[in-house]
């Protein structure tokens, strides 16, 4: 449900086709500079009612997936 | 800790008898003490306030483009114009920050065709003045030859909206007529030349506002919620021979990730709270002059809002972030433009380190 949800979030803002995105890709390779990661760590804090905390060790869709299942326990 | 200061000036001043009064004062302080936050709703005679009449600016000649910083640190023109939105901005090669200030504030006296004499008080802010003291609105006094009372006040890049509210204070008080507002950095002095974050965004300039007696500032937001993790800049260290601590670089620092998500927050939070608290949409609002921080700020909290980013006023591309001189110099540009006509509601949202971060619903 996570993984399912950070996929379809960064599809939505790089307007991509979400099935080119998987657990392991770098959020760079798909052209997201940290500024763009952070604006889709600010969707998922919305999305799911958390605070992610930001920061260095967020390079790939499996990051982000296991520091917000992390959170929602 | 987070300490918020609002207040409401379109509530209407009712004469409760003196026991509901009390009853709502002691009420009030035990809301205060069980939530730990001060906050202020002053019920404020909706006529005492200001209106602007007068604006300038002054930038340094010495312009410094993108191309120029790739010769001095690993970057390019297209990452920084896609990271922060700047082409260009004004670096001063010997002019200081009270320097730029006083011909900015030449330039808004002469537009409001008020003489130095006629000033009641000057406020000022700045992170980047040569000196500590004389505050920066004493060396401007001293340089325009005014006499009235003048101090700064420190509220980083939001600091034009703090500095309005505290105008508006000395207006409610009847104690001035005529104010002079200025914002003034030579943040090339404080900004570290070989870190490539942070040095491609800043730029040098001043601008100024002319306050008189009126009825337009409408309604303001002020928070700050202490802290040094997200934006810092450690003043100059010192030599005492007795200090043992590592001594930090008097540098500006930002950890940008979180300066993003902070000034995005502010601005959605702020914005929303004023048009609700008045009764507006965004349809009624002519302009959004926000601190000229980095266009990416700008956009996304203009999609968050759900705003055309057209109604956003944006000059950074040629200054680049001047700190408390950004929304000065922004109105001067616009009021030159003719974009601004009498009547026209603007919001002008201002963040930056404190953290502080504000907002204010002005008729021009």
């Amino acid at each position: 449900m996570v993984y399912e949800k950070v996929v379809q979030t960064i599809a939505e803002k790089l307007e991509c086709d979400a099935a080119g995105i998987g657990m392991g890709t770098v959020l760079a390779d798909l052209g997201m500079d940290s500024l763009d990661i952070t604006e889709i760590v600010m969707c998922l804090e919305s999305d799911f009612n958390i605070e992610i905390e930001l920061g260095e060790g967020m390079n790939t869709v499996s990051d982000l997936v296991s520091v917000i299942e992390g959170l929602v326990g | 800790m987070k300490s918020s200061y609002r207040h409401h000036y379109t509530i209407v001043s009712v004469n409760f008898p003196e026991k509901v009064t009390k009853i709502f004062r002691e009420n009030f302080r035990n809301l205060e003490s069980v939530f730990g936050t001060n906050v202020l709703n002053s019920k404020m005679e909706a006529k005492m306030s200001f209106t602007i009449t007068g604006t300038g600016m002054y930038v340094p000649e010495n312009i410094v483009e993108n191309s120029d910083l790739e010769k001095l640190v690993e970057t390019d023109d297209e990452w920084i114009q896609q990271r922060v939105g700047v082409c260009r901005r004004h670096i001063s090669i010997d002019e200081t920050a009270s320097e730029m200030g006083y011909k900015a504030a030449l330039a808004a006296l002469q537009n409001s065709g008020t003489d130095v004499s006629e000033l009641d008080l000057i406020l000022a802010a700045t992170v980047s003045c040569e000196n500590v003291s004389p505050s920066l609105a004493c060396k401007v006094q001293n340089l325009l030859g005014a006499t009235c009372l003048a101090f700064d006040i420190n509220a980083a890049c939001a600091s034009f909206i703090f500095l309005l509210e505290t105008a508006a204070g000395f207006f409610a008080r009847g104690t001035v007529k005529k104010v002079l507002i200025i914002g003034a950095e030579q943040l090339s002095r404080i900004v570290d030349w070989t870190d490539r974050g942070t040095c491609v965004i800043f730029g040098d300039g001043a601008g100024a506002v002319v306050l008189e007696k009126g009825e337009d500032f409408l309604d303001s937001t002020l928070t700050s919620v202490g802290g040094e993790d997200v934006i810092k800049i450690p003043h100059y260290s010192g030599e005492s021979p007795f200090w043992k601590r590592e001594p930090d670089r008097p540098f500006i620092h930002m950890a940008g990730q979180e300066t993003f998500k902070f000034a995005v927050n502010a601005i959605c939070a702020d914005l929303k709270l004023l048009l609700s608290r008045n009764g507006l949409s965004f349809d009624d609002v002519r302009h959004i002059v926000p601190h000229q921080a980095n266009k990416r700020i700008i956009d996304l909290a203009a999609a968050r809002l759900g705003v055309k980013k057209e109604k956003f006023f944006l000059n950074i591309e040629n200054y680049g972030n001047t700190s408390s001189a950004s929304i000065p110099i922004a109105l001067d540009e616009m009021r030159r433009a003719g974009m601004l006509q009498k009547g026209d509601l603007l919001l002008m949202p201002a963040f930056g380190g404190g953290l502080s971060h504000a907002a204010c619903l002005l008729r021009w």
